[in-house]
């Protein structure tokens, strides 16, 4: 098994590689450059600033130099916000991505996966169709409409919110975020979960479980649920590495200092090194996800091994 | 019941204690001021900033040789007096005796020598290193061509700085209050290398100092117990909170969570009005909206033409059914506002709607343009609701006249890319603010060389009056007036074609006061108090 790890993660390098290069060169494709702006800039002083950051050395240097500081751990310097290293920015938003992103994740795991099993125990009657209901609203109605409704509702209607603010983290400030990070996912999770559960629930060795005389707790949990639950691993790997890396539309309605809005921001404001940082930084997250959900079917289904 | 009540209550309690800590609400007494700022500054070096967010932030923090009171109008500042000599090229200012730094050294003319060269040196980068070309050297030292020892500066003693210009320029001392003319503190920048700027280290000489920046979330100033006027300073602590998300600071300042809001959804203005009443602020603001041309490009380089597609488009509208009222019917490059001069507005501006695209119409059939020869034109603009709208509602207005317009969209860097480079194009959507309080802004903006001449405007005739006008230097009226004749030039030949002048959208809370409005908008926090 640790030696199945190491080869992914050895695996990992020429990946991530491949990943900086075609985005070092695609995002220099797109016309423009950090420094085109409402008011242009004389050739001489654009000059001075592209002299500043190297921009004016040939590309292949840039790109070495890019890869020479990466291995050291060196994002670089963000263009568009000099008073920041790329590194400073993601060490202070990354945190609060992640924190946001886990609690929505783990709520929507946990509340997606008993709807689901809800409906799927109660197939074609009022749980079963409530629970539909709800999914299928929660995956529609889009996040920039639930959370300005969060937002009237809670925060100004009953007062029990703030509109927005990360308030140094308070709990309070993270309820609308979380939520609203939250809905779709646990629509998708119940809705998954309710097909995998009700498959599971036809299977030979439910039958045989019962056939047993077990108690129907013992059935529905120990033994439906169980593998009812790898396309659900399988989904969470991927959304995971999603939801830890911030999600813009939320973060920039709830006011919330993550690195979700650099993914767009970097991009529109052609920050050559900050879109590398969102590009590495995303990158590593779904490697490392999509191996833990490889690690975690070995654990749940017996017939997974990697010896 | 009694557990839901019991939660509620709870929540309830939870929240508002930490709706405190959200507020960053200190101990009892201490007056804060929460004050939202649509964008993050970019940086808070003066020397690398742009922006009027950034703006708002520095002017708080530092003190130049002069600056601004709440009414926009020119104050001692730094400096507590100030001679020009006859010729109107060097300029002495007398620092103020009790002027220090929030370390507590004072603040000298060689901190100002070391300031203008870091600005201008090639080394800072400094976008608005420009602002001081007017100074001796300037553009040679921010070229290389010269060491940025050789800039026209120096300090006569301790408390006395020179300043010697290229020519009289009646307008330096409005230059002198943009935030890239601030001083720096050479001492810490020295030692500490780019970690100045950081919350702890940042030392400056303003009516705050620099306490957190958290980017995305706020930034922090408090009150700086040294400053000179600091006895007059109400506010103990400004919180500038980032919103760009407008709708959410619409809501955040109608729960408490901010004092005021520089932007508005201007969509909403309506509901928005009715909402706030007198806490909504707005009114003329110096910008102005406007549409490059190719004036070099066939057929646009007919201004004929060209004056016939500005006549056409109907401004009311635009400003009224487009931006809501959020903006104003604009004629003229110059903004109005601007004391001592008189804008130069288009000929038709009088004119009903009516009568122009009438007069419109003729000329275009004049020129042989009509349903079997439709003239084409392609609006460019960058990505934004109310820019689309508004090429969109022209596009709408120009159709009876038998012009065919296309729209083409690009994001801002794309799109501004593009105008730097000269690329192709016909129309293209443009904006300016003003830098300082003087019509120069606006009309150096059309100059043959300047970089941002996008319409390729190249009129002998302007350029001899800008060249008058920076000749009468010395002489205000004169040189008003020959900023007025070229203004008309400019007008008159369609070098640009004017839309709209911009206005300033605030939202303030009636607790607050001194936030007074002015056409620069620009309001620091050293004399506003909240009760």
């Amino acid at each position: 098994m640790l030696l199945y790890v190491f080869r992914r993660l050895l695996t990992a390098i020429p990946t991530l590689f491949v990943i900086v290069t075609l985005a070092f060169f695609l995002i220099r494709v797109a016309p423009g450059g950090p420094f085109n702006q409402e008011r242009g800039l004389s050739p001489e002083i654009k000059a001075n600033l592209e002299a500043q950051f190297g921009l004016n050395d040939p590309l292949w240097q840039q790109y070495l130099n890019y890869l020479n500081n990466l291995l050291h751990g060196n994002f670089g310097p963000s263009y568009n916000l000099p008073d920041f290293t790329v590194g400073e920015l993601f060490a202070k938003g990354l945190p609060i991505s992640i924190q946001l992103g886990a609690s929505a994740l783990l709520l929507a795991l946990i509340v997606g996966s008993i709807l689901g099993v809800i409906a799927a125990l109660n197939q074609n009657r009022l749980g079963d169709y409530t629970v539909i209901a709800i999914a299928t609203a929660g995956s529609t109605i889009p996040t920039f409409v639930i959370a300005p409704i969060i937002q009237l509702v809670f925060g100004l209607t009953w007062m029990l919110l703030p509109v927005g603010g990360w308030g140094n983290g308070a709990l309070i400030n993270k309820v609308g975020p979380v939520i609203t990070l939250a809905l779709p996912q646990i629509a998708i999770v119940a809705r998954l979960m309710r097909g995998s559960m009700i498959e599971s629930m036809r299977s030979h060795h439910i039958r045989t479980a019962r056939a047993l005389g077990l108690s129907e707790w013992s059935v529905v949990v120990r033994h439906a649920f169980r593998g009812a639950v790898l396309p659900i691993v399988s989904y969470a790997g991927p959304a995971a590495a999603a939801l830890l890396t911030g999600s813009i539309v939320v973060e920039t309605i709830f006011s919330i200092p993550g690195v979700g809005r650099y993914f767009v921001d970097a991009a529109l404001n052609r920050d050559y090194t900050l879109v590398m940082g969102t590009v590495v930084v995303i990158a590593i997250f779904t490697i490392v996800f999509n191996l833990i959900v490889d690690l975690l079917y070995a654990v749940i289904d017996p017939r997974v091994r990697y010896d | 019941m009694l557990l839901k009540n019991f939660l509620k209550a709870t929540v309830f309690a939870v929240s508002l204690s930490v709706a405190g800590g959200a507020m960053l609400a200190p101990s009892f007494a201490e007056v804060v001021y929460n004050r939202g700022n649509s964008a993050d500054p970019e940086s808070l070096d003066p020397h690398k900033t742009s922006t009027v967010y950034e703006a708002h932030i520095l002017r708080d923090l530092f003190e130049g040789l002069v600056m601004q009171d709440q009414n926009a109008d020119l104050i001692p500042g730094a400096a507590e007096s100030w001679t020009v000599s006859d010729d109107g090229k060097v300029y002495t200012f007398k620092l103020r005796g009790d002027g220090v730094w929030s370390d507590g050294a004072p603040v000298t003319a060689d901190d100002f020598v070391y300031s203008f060269r870091r600005l201008l040196d090639p080394a800072t980068a400094a976008e608005y290193a420009s602002m001081l070309y007017v100074v001796k050297n300037g553009e040679d030292v921010n070229t290389g061509k010269v060491k940025p020892e050789e800039l026209g500066v120096r300090a006569v003693d301790a408390s006395t700085f020179e300043v010697t210009l290229n020519s009289p320029t009646p307008y330096f001392l409005e230059m002198l209050t943009h935030q890239s003319t601030y001083p720096v503190n050479k001492a810490s920048i020295e030692k500490l290398g780019n970690d100045w700027i950081k919350p702890g280290n940042l030392v400056s000489n303003g009516a705050y100092t620099l306490a957190e920046f958290t980017p995305n979330d706020h930034i922090k100033l408090v009150k700086n117990p040294k400053f000179h006027d600091a006895a007059n300073v109400k506010i103990d602590v400004v919180n500038y909170i980032p919103t760009e998300d407008r709708s959410t600071a619409m809501k955040r300042f109608e729960a408490g969570e901010l004092d005021s809001n520089d932007d508005l959804p201007t969509e909403q203005l309506a509901d928005l009005k009715a909402k706030f009443g007198d806490q909504l602020r707005i009114g003329p603001y110096l910008g102005t909206y406007y549409y490059a041309i190719k004036t070099d490009k066939e057929p646009w380089n007919n201004p004929e033409l060209r004056n016939a597609i500005s006549m056409a488009i109907d401004r009311d509208f635009l400003a009224e059914k487009v931006w809501q009222n959020s903006m104003l019917p604009g004629y003229s490059m110059v903004p109005p506002g601007i004391d001592g001069y008189t804008s130069a507005m288009a000929s038709f501006a009088e004119e009903s709607q009516i009568d122009r695209e009438d007069k419109a119409k003729e000329i275009l059939e004049k020129l042989g343009y009509g349903p079997d020869k439709p003239l084409k034109m392609e609006i460019r603009y960058n990505t934004s609701e109310n820019h689309k709208n508004t090429a969109v509602a022209i596009q709408e207005q120009l159709k009876p006249l038998g012009v065919d317009v296309t729209l083409l969209n690009t994001d801002t860097k794309t799109h501004y890319g593009h105008l730097e480079q000269k690329g192709d194009y016909d129309v293209a959507r443009a904006g300016w603010i003003a830098d300082y309080k003087d019509p120069e802004t606006f009309l150096g903006i059309s100059r043959k060389a300047s970089g941002n001449n996008y319409s390729n405007f190249d009129s002998p005739k302007f350029e001899e009056a800008m060249d008058k006008a920076a000749a009468a230097g010395g002489k205000p009226e004169e040189r008003m007036k020959e900023l007025e004749n070229a203004e008309r030039v400019l007008v008159d030949e369609v070098g640009n074609i004017p839309l709209l002048y911009y206005s300033f959208h605030n939202l303030v809370s009636s607790k607050l006061h001194g936030f007074e409005s002015n056409v620069m908008d620009v309001h620091p926090s050293r004399f506003i108090s909240k009760d």
